[in-house]
């Protein structure tokens, strides 16, 4: 008995032992690289904590695709525009509003002078002539080079590969006057030119730096409020600095923000908790559930649009979805309400049109394209009975069974299962098939049109409803679901051509065809316009969301502790 | 011996070889391009996108194209991340997966060894029931759940250690023992019962019966020929590592090897998905090689050049 005790005191006090001495040398190095931005706050000087949610694939402006590059892209430099507080371009590098020849194409922009690079270069107009060469060429590989086709002069073709990238219709008449020529006059340049494939690049650092350019923050110049610091290249962490060569220091008040990527939400969650950061990434719906409400939480609504798009061709032969009256059934019988609220709880919200609130305004009234075009089908179990029927009849079956793509992440899933209850409650004699596969599958399947309904996102690349709109002309790229109406085509053609340099015009066709592509023929059925949650300490003063672009902007935060 | 490593090194050589091969057929099964902003792009710029990557070769071309540059040491760019090589990615990734699973070995077969030592010589009391309770929990409880329950207690409630970032070796604790729960909980159960056998047989009683004490008779005898079994399970132990490296590294938030594994596969990125699955193949042969070397250390029954006729 004496000797049992003996070896078991032994096996602990080993055991101990081993986790004290790992705790101890813990300390020691924990504290070298750690300790400092914590105590910096404590000194006077303002310091954000953020949390983000994936890492910085580039940090080449033309090569970016993603939120998290063009977030960097928002604090560290700055186009010609960029986006006030409630999303309205503004005039950034550009110095005041441009010249504008009468027919709408050619824009002369005078630069400001005092717009500095932070290696003390002066941003010139030539930057501007530089990095958007650069983008439509080839060469370069950008994925968005396309936001330059049928915008800028000859644009198109050097994307297609058809011209020489030096033909690009934009021109340095001094440093500080850059002359752009469009192929039609453009409602929404100013947003594309706060766009991040729009900004400028220091020429003589991209060519010096070669392919090495943006992969690290070594390797990048800003020309905004903040510089990039301590990033890899494939790290977790980077940090922002003030960029003493911007040209509105005094604005800037932020000294230091420290950015930690949480993939896991509950670990950002654990972390905002514990007061390692001052504002979380948007939540995922488990937590958003659980915070909404929190005096901590804030909401905002994105610029994305979320439907169920309906396929009408499938291997070359019609599908049910053909019928109208089906298509109008199924669109009016979910609760989008219910969703929102229950299954997402992120600040989404229900909608009953296709482009998305807080894009666009009316150009002589000033009225929100959403609120103008108004409700265009909404959540009626009765009416959509009567379309089933009357659907089923002409169709001459009883039931239907129909294919329901989406993704397979935890929250499509539920999704999905929400929409199948809903779907074949409401509607009698409808089976729905769920086939929740991987992103890049879903992207396959809808290309080749191999599904019947599938839940489809999509997001602004300009402020402006066509971004939307231009989605379901015949044979469209991202059309995929036969749908083909010559008038939907000449009402789309109309507002880029025809009346390309009319506004008022140009409005009223863009909501004649939401109406005609959503109320007549119900293509898609509109489901939400996207929200989400953050949380974010009230001490956190300015922070600016965006539904396009940069997420957000730090130039304007301050601390108030 | 020299002779028995070059052949297993050759042998090496040929099974990364084969696994780069089926893994590049079979990576190139998945749907979809590697291009992020792929839904956007119209048919011609992907055709020059295609064309740029050289994906618009044959399969086959592009297969000798990728193995003459791994001979030469190039395992290519990345897609998620723009210009930057497999390499430099790996190079900066594979540290704290390493040490994290190290760490993790290290701690996991040293309490293990420790609590299938005390259960398999207090059998049937108290000991060997929380020992193989235990046991049967970090079998049992996914590292997920297991890891988050930690972080919210030591880090959260308790704020002792960080919640999670790579920040030092105190970042480094939880995720340790987080990982370490899995071999503890093998090598305790591999250790008991081995022990348990060895100490019944004869030259144990033998030993005892020479008058030796209790605790030279269990260490000098028993545990060294209870060992070997448990060699054997180090090699699948340390590929349960590296699997439960993913979510662990996720949950803590730290810059490691094991989530990119995924994240490659999801996106399309074919020469992080070929870079990776090279890494971990090259690092499980390594260990499985080490492992039979240690095996003729600890027993020198196990002639390690099979039918040595020396």
């Amino acid at each position: 008995m004496k000797k049992s005790k003996y070896y078991l005191i032994i096996a602990l006090a080993l055991t101990v032992g081993l986790v004290l001495s790992a705790c101890n040398s813990g300390s020691d190095s924990g504290s070298d690289d750690g300790g400092d931005s914590n105590n910096s706050s404590e000194s006077g000087k303002q310091v954000l904590n953020m949390i983000e949610t994936a890492e910085i694939p580039t940090g080449d402006p033309a090569l970016a695709t993603d939120a998290s590059s063009f977030i960097v892209f928002g604090q560290t430099m700055e186009g010609l525009y960029i986006l006030d507080e409630n999303d309205n371009p503004i005039p950034a590098i550009a110095d005041g509003e441009p010249e504008i020849s009468e027919d709408g194409k050619e824009y002369t922009f005078k630069l400001r002078e005092d717009a500095k690079w932070s290696n003390g270069d002066s941003v010139t107009a030539n930057d501007f002539v530089y990095a958007w060469k650069r983008a439509v060429d080839p060469e370069t590989g950008s994925q968005y080079a396309y936001m330059f086709s049928g915008i800028i002069e000859n644009a198109t073709a050097i994307v297609n590969g058809e011209a020489d990238p030096e033909e690009l219709s934009v021109e340095a008449t001094d440093d500080y006057t850059l002359k752009v020529t469009l192929e039609e006059p453009v409602e929404y340049l100013n947003s594309l030119l706060a766009f991040g494939t729009y900004l400028p690049l220091n020429e003589e650092f991209v060519e010096e730096k070669g392919d090495d350019f943006g992969t690290n923050s070594d390797n990048m110049l800003a020309n905004g409020p903040f510089v990039l610091e301590e990033w890899d290249g494939t790290g977790l962490n980077w940090k922002y600095t003030k960029n003493d060569e911007y040209y509105d220091l005094d604005n800037v008040s932020l000294d230091e923000v420290n950015v930690q990527i949480s993939k896991e939400p509950g670990t950002a969650v654990n972390l905002f908790e514990t007061g390692k950061a001052d504002r979380t990434a948007a939540l995922s719906a488990e937590y958003a559930k659980q915070y909404k409400g929190n005096e901590n939480a804030a909401t905002f609504e994105e610029g994305s649009s979320w439907y169920l798009k309906f396929n009408q061709e499938r291997n070359g032969e019609e599908t049910p979805l053909a019928n109208e009256n089906i298509r109008k059934a199924l669109a009016m019988s979910f609760d989008k309400e219910a969703y929102t609220e229950q299954v997402l709880s992120n600040g989404s919200v229900p909608a009953d049109g296709y482009v998305p609130r807080g894009l666009a305004k009316n150009p002589e009234t000033g009225e929100d394209f959403r609120e103008e075009s108004g409700s265009l089908i909404s959540y009626d179990v009765e009416k959509a009975q009567e379309y089933w029927e009357k659907g089923l009849e002409e169709l001459g079956v009883d039931e239907l069974n129909l294919d329901y793509l989406s993704d397979d992440t935890e929250n499509a899933k539920k999704t999905s299962e929400y929409f199948k209850n809903q779907l074949e409650t409401n509607l009698e004699g409808l089976t729905v098939n769920l086939k929740n596969v991987p992103f890049k599958v879903r992207l396959d399947t809808v290309t080749k049109q191999d599904y019947d309904i599938v839940m489809h996102g999509w997001g602004p690349d300009y402020l402006d409803p066509m971004t939307f709109l231009d989605l379901y002309v015949t044979d469209g790229g991202n059309n995929n679901t036969g749908y083909s109406n010559e008038e939907y085509d000449q009402l789309i053609d109309d507002a880029k051509v025809k009346y390309a340099n009319d506004p008022a015009k140009r409005w009223e066709v863009m909501l004649e065809a939401e109406k005609l592509l959503v109320q007549e023929d119900t293509v898609v059925a509109p489901i939400y316009q996207r929200g989400r949650l953050t949380l974010i300490k009230p001490y956190v003063k300015g922070l600016e969301e965006h539904l396009f672009g940069p997420d957000y902007s730090l130039k304007n935060v301050t601390i108030e502790k | 011996m020299a002779k028995y490593i070059t052949k297993r090194i050759i042998f090496l050589v040929i099974t990364l070889f084969i696994i780069a091969s089926v893994t590049f057929f079979l990576m190139k099964f998945l749907p979809g391009t590697p291009f992020q902003n792929e839904e956007k792009l119209s048919v011609e710029q992907r055709e020059i996108l295609n064309e740029k990557y050289g994906l618009d070769q044959p399969v086959p071309v592009q297969y000798a194209n990728y193995m003459i540059n791994i001979v030469k040491g190039d395992l290519g760019v990345s897609f998620q991340f723009d210009n930057q090589s497999v390499t430099h990615l790996l190079a900066n990734r594979v540290g704290p997966s390493l040490q994290l699973g190290f760490q993790a070995m290290l701690i996991g077969t040293i309490i293990g060894v420790l609590l299938g030592v005390l259960a398999a010589m207090f059998q049937n009391t108290w000991i060997d029931y929380g020992s193989t309770f235990l046991a049967v929990f970090g079998k049992s409880i996914p590292s997920f759940v297991f890891a988050a329950l930690l972080q919210f207690v030591i880090g959260v409630k308790l704020g002792w250690l960080p919640v999670a970032s790579w920040d030092g070796f105190s970042s480094s604790i939880m995720p340790t023992i987080a990982l370490a729960i899995f071999p503890i909980a093998t090598a305790a159960r591999f250790m008991r019962t081995e022990l348990i056998d060895v100490l019944g047989s004869d030259y144990i009683t033998l030993a005892k019966a020479k008058g030796n004490s209790r605790m030279e008779v269990s260490f000098k005898h028993a545990v060294r020929n209870a060992l070997i079994p448990l060699i054997t399970v180090l090699g699948p132990m340390a590929v349960g590592l590296m699997t439960g490296s993913m979510v662990v590294e996720q949950i803590f938030a730290i810059p490691g090897i094991g989530e990119q594994f995924v994240k490659s596969i999801q996106t399309n990125d074919f020469p992080i998905i070929m870079g990776t699955t090279l890494f971990f193949a090259f690092l499980l042969t390594v260990i499985i090689l080490i492992i039979d070397i240690l095996y003729g250390i600890i027993d020198p029954r196990i002639r390690l050049a099979g039918g040595d006729k020396s």
